[in-house]
């Protein structure tokens, strides 16, 4: 095997390697292969010089990745080094893997940002602008005269607003831009009202306290705060839909619980970095991963098994899996386990209405106990099951008839008592009828699948269960039953295995078999089986459908409510766990209520003029022809916006102040002279003419965020319309709208103002008028939960704000202040009127009966604020106090408390602790009052005021509970009732929260989050119509969408809708390509795309991925610069090659801003566009449904979502000589 | 018997999930300086692909590591150390900046400061070699998740040697990552290329590191080194390479990649070796003894006789202990599931890997059987997604035999665990199947499945 005497080379060289010994002090290995040297060793000093650091400080990134990670920063000679992860949370167990490390490279290369040229360091303002500023102050010497001058002369404000996103920002300070932007305020106020403002800065569980600053301002004021979970089409409007929650979900170290993990759509190493090693881990535990993705994405590595399912068709291979599950677990056999749950804990046994339609029948509204005859508080929110003992109708405890009023004490819980409910008719029917249930798999027709159902006679009404209606829906055949159904799995029709296959491209027997598997898993392990899904299932236009799909997976298999099961959505999901502090500091809740919250995706629909590019109409999307047919998305938006079913700000076509003023010169309270108004026309919502100059939104402030170089689908829209600097738009003008004014000149450069406080050049602070400098990460104290973990923890800062920057905490103060200097004279006291949606977790939700749609314009019915229309509300604001309510808790507080999903805190005592804590305010509008002049006043107070933070709440909110469920619930938070959690908790280690009404799961006792284990252990309803889970939605819209129960919808047909070529087409310019914009794995969101290590370890500038056979189609080749155009605009990017990329699909990856590489495009001759400028927004007409049960809008709960998957795109090789 | 110390690591790439944080905390501790921007003592490469830099392993034409001259005698793959003297001016075996990549910058400022014009401001790239405009056309990981394979990837020195074993097919996609640092071998072939006794290996525990006193700037020992992970700071003039993070190391904290890493991937552990047989076990003939010869060095922390022989070193009680509670020698010889990278450049690398599972082919999904079962694991491996050849001309110089036995230990956990997971009874043949107890499987998935800091470390 080996030589007899091993040895080197040959002799000489031994001789010679001998000597060295003799030359050096190591030691040469006696065999002379190598030289080792032992202590004294100067020549190293440098690597300890290197290491050796003065302190290192715990902070985080408050960026919108969810992650939460603890971080060390290093600090040396007063500058920051580099940073490592924290490894000290506290242990899950010792049977279990840990939350260490935290972080990602994203994270890990941030410090280089601290000291990066693209660091703001000072104040900026766009120089054509200050020029205007300053030549007007000079002559009129005020500051809001001389705002007015400029934003009222039309010739002048186009000089600026024409300059935009084109360099030429200007150095100024704080005093001076600080003034310009105050001096905009007060004027935007005066002239057009509070409404007109809006702030936009998402995500506040990153960075609650930075969130907080700009809220409080633009809340204390009037303005309108924009949603942004709905807006970043993260929010799965099925959860709302089917759970009445806005999204809850476990924590990352619940899928080790899990026996069967299916990731569908979620490429967790990439969005889920910290967090993915639990995946891996819980393989050896035996656990079965699949991975559901239309590419060979980075987690599809770990999978046992891939699904390459063809992007958007997820719905269609849930469906199937469906269809197997209920044929081979609750037809064929019965499973104890699941038939036992899904009738405690679902609405598949209450009754439904069926309709006569067409000669057949249609299922309609819930059979409710006032279907029934009783007279009883909320009788027509109370549902109906049929017992199994008896065979006659009960009303149950738990629904939404129970949730309010006096009679529904105590019995608002999911205890049957001795009712079984019967799941199915069949066996104690009367007969049996066909029923129509719409399908949408044959293009963009909707057809008609006729199956028939069990029924039977209750109170003279025909009536089948909701499980019924989902067999036909699924068509899993029984004996006897009329109908077309699927002879087997292998009969092409909806929904069999055999069917999906043929559009999503899954073998139907792999389909069959993943079914069968995660359903076996739920049986053996009592609901175990997790589907973690993601942005590439949620972000399409009918991404809802989708997730029914798969909600219906994990929750017949009773998998929702258990740890280790259920549903695992990270997509945005941000979890702000001390919520309730957070929401009074964030919107003022502690000096003024309501505050003005508006779904942003209408917001910029409407005001970036996108409503003007459509060519269809929304029945375009229904089933049936009902209430939406003829109408366009901004006519269902006018109609949301009357019915109080969503916000709609701008409200109305004139200045609220105004508006206030008249109705008390007229002696009538707000809410009649509005009804008054609107009823006469003389009053308009501004929805109905949003390019009328009353009707713009003017001052847009953003902090902690990048819309124009991130979230802002349709961006040259948003440059063309709204911001007036002109763009690569290429669309044509469509139909116009029925109820809205049409301008045939479409404006330009709405707004007058646009703010940014950002630490980085961004898109969005190249294209602002007023730029200031904020400070990063590192540099100030805040406080950061996410869902994937269980802690909360803190930044604190390891240098001062260094040059001019400032923490937003201190930034938005300053701005106050002067603002409140400005009101003195300008404004001083006035009287607002606030127009307030139909709200969630409130009887504002029993406004619909049985979601059956009156329009008071229409006559159907009388415009009642707070009930056919939007509520009225007077509220005063003291202009010149702002600034000092910004700086202490107002007395609300102890007034009225805090109400988080409809329990109210009794906060008196956290006022009391505050007082002492923060120290109090002397003197002036706040005087008494807790202080909130620091950002640790601010961490103290949210710690202070919630329930996951402060153990007396926690167990008080349960107490308050218990009287409405009648069930003990406190128990789950006694444990901790004494458990303050403080600010120096935080920066001492990340500290676990308390388990709070809060939240939906239970914490007690160390035991891992999975949402709904509070629902399923202790029985306390969902917020929905029955108070379970809802397979079933029986509101108008839904009907008229064929959308009551889980369906197929494919992604839209954009040459349908919008005449773009048809995918695959190839000409002279060039491939027909789906077009993509998933997460990066290269940057969160616009963060870190520009950082230098991201782009050294990337390819340094935008790319688009494709596959080989269509690069070889369009004769691109890897590393090519390419333009993908559609009639959105204009992309320029180098094209990577790849065989992992599916064919006809390409992948822009999210956000990778234009700053970095982009030169001029050939197609527009300007800078090439950003991921963005090929998307723009649709909307869904059911995301506008609310004021109906779980079908109610809360701020980021409920609302149209900006979804951009859909989309198609041309792509081409083109020229490779670029310029700049 | 001679007993060293050895510190050393164990990457678990079946939970690498490629992120790359353990190359940037490392290049920020380390390497964000002048003279060092294209270095990366740690990198992470996507498989298949070129490496970093390009093609590294292709010693037939970088010619490093050791190879057996004719007497069996082992010899500089570039030449025996005469050869070297007497070449030392001009090296052709030196990889030139483009195999690494020209590191640049943009002018960021240019965002901030660009004067009113026609077009958005841009930030431009910018060479940091010459500071002027540049195309960039590679970088630090231009291949990663297989970006440009159609171009690219067939360079991969290790598919030209199994050929046609993989098709660039979407049906066919496979990948997985592979990080890397310094090997701190216990045959630094870059050692003993030095010409000026700059390169040592420390004696208490194995780090190989440079004196940057002595380093004269002849480069041999990157050409010597068959990893590539010497390199060349173009400023100072002297060579560079990871440390182990010898100044966290020696306070017994873990080196910054191990640390920071996310995937929870890395194992620290002292061996201890018969440093008078390194160079026989380096000397085997056939390659595929090389494996083998170089676990056969190691040596058994817990008997009597190691003990003794260590003692008599001077090698410190603790570090003996260190050693026997060492996850690494766990990993390497009590259940042999970690691999050496490259054992046929016969410099004994003590960064070792274990090889990671992938996802079934279709072949055994369309038979309708449920792959989870342990049958149909072990029936997959020989279906897996990562030809097994690939890993074999990774691991272990291309005999595929311990990279199935360590997969199967792997599927064999799996199954095991699942019965218990869900409350079964568990089967004690399936761990006896791959030649286990019942408690070395338990304890494995102990280390490789809950991973805790302080046993990871």
């Amino acid at each position: 095997m080996t030589p007899e005497k091993p040895g080197l080379d040959n002799g000489l060289t031994d001789a010679l390697v001998r000597t060295r010994r003799y030359f050096t002090k190591g030691k040469v290995s006696d065999d002379l292969r190598t030289l080792t040297k032992a202590g004294g060793r100067g020549a190293d000093d440098f690597y300890r010089d290197r290491w050796s650091h003065d302190k290192v400080v715990r902070s985080t990134h408050g960026v919108n990745c969810t992650g939460s990670c603890s971080w060390k920063v290093y600090v040396k000679d007063g500058i920051i080094t580099w940073e490592t992860q924290q490894t000290d949370y506290p242990s899950v167990g010792p049977d279990k893997p840990e939350y260490e490390p935290r972080g990602c490279p994203r994270g890990a290369a941030f410090s280089w940002y601290t000291y990066s040229p693209t660091r703001i360091r000072y104040p900026y303002v766009r120089g054509v602008l200050l020029d205007l500023y300053r030549q007007a102050k000079a002559e009129l010497h005020d500051p809001v005269e001389a705002w007015a001058s400029i934003v009222d002369n039309p010739t002048l404000a186009a000089r600026y607003k024409a300059a935009r996103g084109k360099g030429g920002l200007v150095r100024a300070t704080w005093d001076e831009a600080v003034e310009l932007v105050a001096a905009a305020y007060v004027h935007t106020l005066k002239k057009w009202g509070p409404d007109r403002i809006a702030g936009f800065s998402p995500i506040p569980a990153m960075s609650m306290v930075s969130h907080a600053s700009g809220a409080r301002f633009t809340s204390l004021i009037g303005g309108t705060m924009l949603s942004f979970y709905d807006w970043y089409a993260d929010l799965p409007v099925a959860s709302p839909q089917v759970f009445g929650d806005q999204t809850d979900v476990p924590e990352s170290g619940d899928w080790w619980d899990a026996g069967y993990l299916i990731m569908w759509g979620s490429n967790l190493p990439v969005t889920r970095t910290p967090d993915a090693h639990w995946m891996a881990e819980a393989r050896y535990r035996g656990q079965k991963v699949v991975a559901v993705a239309p590419d060979y994405a980075d987690n599809v590595k770990f999978a046992d098994e891939w699904l390459p399912a063809a992007p958007g068709t997820d719905g269609a291979l849930a469906m199937a899996m469906g269809h197997v599950i209920l044929k081979e677990f609750f037809v064929d056999r019965q499973t104890p386990y699941f038939v036992n749950y899904v009738k405690h804990y679902t609405d598949l046994p209450y009754l439904i209405r069926l309709d006569e339609a067409d000669g057949g029948y249609r299922a309609g509204k819930f059979l409710t106990a006032a279907d029934l005859g009783v007279e009883e508080e909320n009788a027509a929110f109370k549902t109906v099951v049929l017992d199994a003992a008896t065979g006659q109708p009960v009303v149950p405890n738990g629904s939404l008839g129970h949730r309010f009023g006096e009679a529904g004490k105590g019995k608002w819980n999911l205890d049957l008592g001795s009712t079984d409910p019967l799941l199915t008719l069949a066996g104690t029917e009367t007969g049996s009828v066909v029923v129509q249930l719409a399908r949408f798999d044959g293009g963009t027709e909707a057809g008609v699948l006729s199956r028939g159902v069990p029924v039977r006679r209750v109170a003279g009404q025909l009536v089948t269960t909701v499980y019924d209606l989902m067999l036909a829906q699924y068509g899993v055949a029984r004996a006897g039953l009329p109908g077309d159904w699927p002879a087997s799995y292998d009969d092409r029709t909806p929904y069999t295995p055999a069917w999906q296959e043929s559009i999503t491209g899954v073998p139907a027997a792999a389909a069959a078999r993943i079914a069968r598997e995660f359903a076996r898993n739920a049986a053996d392990s009592k609901g175990r089986s997790m589907i973690v899904m993601g942005a590439g299932t949620n972000h399409w236009f009918h991404s809802d459908t989708i997730y029914r799909a798969f909600l219906a997976l994990t929750t017949l298999t009773g998998c929702q409510g258990v740890n280790g099961g259920g549903w695992a959505h990270y997509v945005g999901q941000e979890k702000c766990r001390p919520i309730t502090g957070w929401a009074q500091l964030a919107f003022a809740l502690d000096w003024t209520r309501p505050p003005r919250q508006m779904i942003q995706t209408a917001y910029w629909y409407l005001h970036t003029d996108q409503f003007r590019y459509d060519h269809f109409t929304t029945d375009t999307f229904s089933a049936t022809r009902g209430g939406i047919a003829g109408k366009t998305t901004a006519d269902l938006i006018a109609l949301s916006a009357r019915l109080g079913w969503m916000p709609s700000y701008p409200t109305f076509d004139r200045n609220p102040h105004q508006l206030a003023d008249e109705a008390a010169a007229a002696g009538r309270s707000v809410g009649d002279y509005v009804v008054d108004q609107l009823k006469s026309g003389e009053l308009r919502f501004a929805c109905e003419d949003p390019d009328s100059p009353e009707n713009f939104p003017r001052i847009l402030s953003i902090w902690r965020a990048n819309l124009l170089g991130s979230s802002a689908k349709g961006n040259e829209y948003f440059l063309e319309h709204l911001l007036g600097a002109g763009s690569s738009l290429r669309a044509s003008e469509g139909v116009h709208p029925e109820e809205l004014e049409w301008h045939d000149q479409a404006p330009r450069g709405k707004l007058d103002l646009l703010l940014t406080l950002d630490f980085r050049q961004t898109s969005t602070t190249l294209f602002s008028d007023v730029v200031l400098p904020a400070a990063t990460w590192y540099e100030k104290h805040d406080l950061n939960t996410t869902d994937m973990h269980p802690f909360v923890h803190s930044f604190n800062p390891a240098i001062a704000p260094p040059w001019q920057t400032r923490t937003d905490w201190d930034a938005w103060q300053t701005i106050a202040e002067k603002f409140s200097e400005l009101a003195r004279t300008h404004l001083g006291i006035r009287r607002d009127l606030v127009a307030v949606p139909l709200l969630h977790d409130t009887p504002d939700a029993l406004a619909t009966p049985h979601g059956i749609v009156r329009d008071w314009k229409a006559g159907d019915c009388e415009p009642i604020p707070g009930v056919t229309m939007p509520k009225i509300v007077e509220v005063e604001r003291d202009y010149p106090a702002v600034a000092a309510k910004m700086a202490a808790l107002g007395p609300l507080m102890e007034k009225l408390g805090a109400t988080t999903k409809g329990v109210t805190y009794d906060e008196s005592a956290s006022v009391d602790y505050l007082r002492a804590k923060n120290g109090t305010i002397r003197g002036g509008p706040a005087d008494g009052r807790p202080s909130l002049r620091r950002d640790i006043h601010a961490c103290e107070t949210i710690l202070a005021l919630s329930g996951t933070t402060n153990g007396r709440l926690a167990t008080e909110g349960f107490k308050t509970l218990e009287t409405r469920v009648g069930k003990p619930l406190h128990d789950l938070a006694a444990e901790h009732e004494g458990k303050q959690i403080t600010f120096a908790d935080t920066q001492a280690a990340p500290v676990p929260v308390i388990t709070s009404p809060e939240w939906s799961g239970s914490e007690a006792g160390g035991r891992r989050y999975s949402p709904f284990t509070i629902n399923v252990e202790r029985l306390k309803p969902w917020h929905t119509l029955t108070g379970r889970q809802h397979f079933f939605l029986d509101h108008d819209w839904m009907a008229e969408l064929g959308e009551n129960l889980p369906v197929y919808r494919p992604p839209l047909d954009m040459s349908a809708l919008f005449a773009e070529p048809e995918l695959g087409t190839l000409t002279e310019h060039g491939l027909t390509v789906r077009y993509l914009t998933p997460h990066n794995k290269w940057s969160i969101h616009s963060e870190y795309q520009d950082n230098l290590f991201m782009l050294s370890l990337s390819r340094g500038g935008q790319t688009i991925w494709i596959s080989d056979q269509d690069a070889a189609k369009a004769g691109i080749a890897d590393h090519d610069w390419i333009e993908a155009v559609n009639r959105n605009g204009v992309v320029v990017a180098r094209a990577i090659v790849s065989h992992r990329m599916p064919e006809g699909t390409v992948y822009m990856h999210h956000a990778q801003d234009r700053l970095i590489d982009v030169p001029l495009a050939e197609t527009s001759k300007k800078r090439g566009g950003i991921h963005n400028s090929l998307t723009r927004l649709l909307i869904k007409p059911s995301h506008l449904i609310g004021g109906y049960a779980q079908l109610s809008f809360a701020f980021n709960y409920l609302g149209p979502t900006g979804n951009q998957r859909d989309e198609v795109t041309v792509i081409r090789r083109r020229s490779q000589e670029v310029t700049y | 018997m001679r007993v060293m110390a050895q510190m050393a690591m164990v990457m678990n790439l079946d939970k690498c999930i490629g992120c790359h944080t353990c190359s940037v905390t490392c290049k920020q501790a380390w390497t964000n300086r002048t003279g060092t921007e294209y270095v990366w003592f740690n990198n992470v490469e996507t498989r298949p692909g070129q490496g970093y830099p390009r093609t590294y392993e292709d010693q037939e034409n970088w010619k490093g590591g050791w190879t057996l001259n004719r007497r069996g005698r082992l010899s500089l793959k570039a030449g025996g150390r005469i050869r070297k003297l007497l070449t030392i001016f001009s090296n052709p075996k030196l990889p030139a900046l483009d195999d690494y990549y020209e590191p640049w910058t943009y002018d960021y400022a240019t965002l901030t400061e660009a004067p009113a014009q026609q077009h958005t401001p841009v930030a431009r790239p910018k060479s940091l070699i010459t500071g002027q405009d540049t195309k960039i056309t590679w970088s630090a990981n231009w291949d990663d998740d297989l970006g440009g394979s159609a171009a690219t990837a067939e360079r991969d020195p290790i598919l030209r040697k199994i050929g046609d074993k993989v098709r660039f097919e979407f049906e066919q996609t496979f990948m997985f990552y592979l990080p890397r640092i310094c090997e701190h071998c216990l045959n630094p072939s870059c050692a003993a290329s030095c010409p000026s006794g700059a390169i040592y290996k420390r004696s208490e525990d194995g780090i190989v590191l440079v004196d940057q006193d002595r380093c004269r700037g002849w480069r041999m020992c990157i050409s010597g080194c068959p990893y590539k992970k010497v390199y060349f700071n173009h400023r100072t003039g002297k060579a560079e390479k990871c440390t182990f993070c010898f100044p966290r190391v020696e306070v017994g904290m873990p080196t910054v990649c191990a640390e920071t890493c996310v995937g929870r991937l890395r194992y620290i552990g002292l061996l201890l070796y018969d440093a008078d047989r390194v160079l026989e076990a380096a000397s085997v003939t056939d390659e595929h003894d090389l494996y083998e010869a170089q676990r056969s060095i190691l040596l058994d922390p817990n008997d009597p006789d190691v003990i003794r022989a260590a003692e008599r070193e001077g090698i410190p009680h603790d570090w003996i202990e260190a050693a026997r509670r060492s996850p690494v020698h766990a990993l390497i010889n009590r259940y042999q599931v970690a691999l050496p990278l490259h054992p046929e450049y016969r410099t004994m690398p003590m960064v070792w890997y274990i090889p990671p599972l992938s996802p079934v082919v279709d072949v055994v999904r369309e038979t309708g059987e449920d792959a989870e079962r342990r049958e149909n694991l072990f029936a997959a491996i020989d279906a897996l997604r990562i030809p097994i050849e690939y890993l074999a001309e990774l691991f272990t110089a291309g005999e595929v035999a311990p990279v199935d036995r360590v997969l199967r230990k792997l599927a064999a956990m799996r199954s095991y665990l699942r019965d218990l997971n869900l409350g079964r009874d568990p089967d004690a043949t399936i761990p006896a199947a791959v030649g286990m107890s019942e408690e070395d499987l338990y304890e494995m998935y102990r280390l490789l499945a809950l991973a805790k800091y302080d046993e990871r470390y």
